[in-house]
């Protein structure tokens, strides 16, 4: 089987965990999240440096900060079949006495999880405080955050990008999640941001779009020249432009599935779509 | 009564700018992280002889509390630096978030606190920090009262593992506790024995709770005189061995009355032992400007508002 096939597979899992979870508690942020099955497969079983186990510290590997906490299912579904905590526990999600709160914590102890996100606007910074933080400790790797596009209306986002091609905080690699979509409708209807890459480019950043977002070869080359780009003086920022609720014909081209829980037919005519792989958990 | 001998009028935030001098030659994990106020903050020192472990971040206060988060990522022990009221109110939900609810060993330390700012007026005059602060589960809360108190908890907190905030302030006020006292988070110090009256007194008002002490000597009334310089967590065990023994209090502080020391001396006693409590704080208004001298009299801050409100207190025993 091809590594191609092999991600794609674990895509096609990790969709089926995303509605499986969000549906069994009638609770969650689908869209978003299935938007994102590829990058997040990508990231942890092809492109980071990772260390077997987990500790908060992280030295000698990559990290990776999730700031639109709310696509936690996303998040918890790879990091579970990354090996970070018992892919049964996927069955916790969202409910009393879990390590998988709603939005992703470190309070509860959830190996994979370096910091709290939710209230939107905060992960890049301390993506930005991680990646100096390599720098003193001469550790020779890359921190990669994860935005979403509606959230660069907070203004903390530009605070920071400012900052960190003004520091030339190169060993980060920080990923817009370009589906166009946010709560209450388009990002264009709610806030037209005009051409984010013009906006990265005039705060001197690299930046490298990927125009398939959901296409896990694009994925592979456009991360790969983003690595390359790093240790050149320049902060990396990827355009990763998605389609909110990719892989269930229902749920792409509108913002409906933000966050909304499937109904049990709506669950499983969107299993059917996305037959499991790995085993559900 | 016990005196105090003032060593040499400082303010308190130079204390702060020796215990980070200090801290960087002893401790290398100890970053420092400041937003356009390196010489208010007396940053000047740990700037020049550790330039690579000080960051400027320029007047972006919720990205310097987010980096800050992000530095105890790598193992570092980052201490934020701006007035108080950039170091709390401004970014409440970014300390929220990032640092207390993640648990990251970030240092939060504030200057400029409360009324003695002055003449910038009620902008900068931030009086409710101490509540915003002390809400936050897992936030210990100092409010030292000099500078050598400030210089000592400012080294305590390298080696205490967890989200802190540090208050302290502007103006040149006596420096009367010794050099070396050691500082422990969360005990309190007692200043003067007394039987009549217990004073808790935090920050800028300890020294002005030993001049009323000696006020009510005087007058014939034996005030105990507590130093509080950790708010949470309370020494609740100094206060109620105190109380038992006087049977009131007055707390001082340099704060609105909501959400202060006050309140918290108020909710120990009243879940252990009811007791008359008075309180010198500002009555739920905003500061203005002023010279901070004229503002602690205006709004009844000082050792006479002190005495009043132990003659008050001892009343209603």
């Amino acid at each position: 089987m091809s590594d191609i096939q092999q991600l794609t597979n674990f895509t096609t899992q990790v969709r089926r965990d995303i509605l499986r979870m969000v549906h069994a508690v009638n609770s969650g942020h689908p869209g978003g999240s299935l938007g994102c099955a590829e990058f997040f497969t990508v990231l942890y079983q092809h492109l980071m440096v990772r260390k077997p186990g987990f500790d908060m510290d992280g030295i000698g590997e990559d990290l990776f900060f999730l700031s639109n906490g709310h696509i936690s299912p996303v998040f918890y579904s790879v990091l579970a079949r990354s090996g970070y905590f018992p892919v049964s526990e996927l069955a916790t999600f969202r409910k009393l006495n879990s390590r998988l709160q709603g939005h992703p914590t470190t309070h509860e102890g959830l190996p994979g999880v370096r910091m709290a996100s939710g209230s939107l606007g905060q992960g890049l910074s301390v993506a930005i405080g991680a990646a100096q933080a390599k720098k003193l400790n001469n550790d020779n790797h890359i921190v990669y955050a994860l935005t979403g596009d509606g959230e660069l209306q907070e203004g903390q986002n530009w605070e920071a990008i400012m900052y960190a091609s003004a520091k030339k905080v190169d060993n980060l690699i920080a990923t817009v999640d370009l589906n166009g979509q946010q709560i209450d409708g388009s990002t264009d209807e709610v806030l037209n941001m005009g051409s984010v890459k013009a906006k990265f480019e005039a705060f001197d950043w690299d930046v490298i779009e990927i125009k398939e977002g959901n296409n896990i070869e694009a994925i592979i080359a456009g991360m790969t020249e983003a690595k390359a780009k790093t240790g050149k003086g320049k902060p990396v920022c990827v355009l990763l432009h998605t389609e909110m609720g990719n892989g269930v014909d229902f749920m792409m081209h509108t913002h409906a599935w933000h966050g909304k829980a499937p109904s049990n037919e709506q669950l499983e005519n969107a299993l059917n779509q996305n037959p499991a792989t790995l085993g559900d958990y | 009564m016990k005196k105090y001998e003032n060593q040499g009028s400082k303010d308190t935030r130079s204390g702060f700018g020796a215990g980070m001098t200090e801290l960087g030659q002893k401790n290398e994990n100890v970053v420092a992280l400041c937003a356009d106020l390196i010489g208010s903050l007396k940053f000047d020192d740990f700037k020049k002889n550790h330039p690579e472990r000080f960051f400027q971040i320029g007047i972006a206060e919720a990205n310097m509390i987010g980096i800050a988060a992000g530095f105890t990522v790598g193992g570092k022990i980052p201490f934020t630096g701006t007035f108080a009221n950039f170091s709390t109110g401004r970014v409440y939900d970014q300390i929220r978030q990032s640092v207390a609810y993640s648990d990251k060993n970030v240092k939060i330390c504030a200057s400029h606190a409360g009324l003695t700012l002055g003449e910038d007026g009620a902008t900068h005059q931030i009086l409710e920090d101490i509540g915003l602060m002390k809400m936050l589960p897992g936030m210990t809360v100092i409010n030292t009262c000099d500078y050598n108190q400030t210089k000592a908890a400012t080294i305590a907190l390298a080696d205490h593992h967890g989200p802190a905030y540090l208050r302290f302030g502007r103006p040149v006020v006596p420096n009367f506790t010794p050099a070396d006292e050691p500082f422990v988070i969360g005990k309190a110090i007692m200043l003067n024995e007394g039987t009549d009256v217990t004073i808790v007194a935090t920050g800028h008002l300890v020294w002005e709770a030993l001049i009323a002490a000696e006020a009510l000597e005087a007058k014939g009334i034996s005030a105990e005189v507590i130093n509080i310089h950790t708010i949470k967590p309370l020494d609740d065990e100094a206060i109620l061995k105190s109380v038992a023994k006087t049977g009131c209090v007055v707390t001082a502080e340099e704060h609105n009355i909501l959400g202060g020391l006050g309140e918290s001396v108020s909710r120990l006693l009243a879940l252990n032992t009811p007791t008359p409590q008075e309180f010198v704080a500002v009555n739920d208004s905003f500061g203005e400007s002023g010279t901070p001298e004229q503002l602690m009299e205006k709004y009844k801050l000082n050792n006479q508002a002190i005495v009043e409100a132990v003659e008050r207190v001892i009343k209603r025993k």
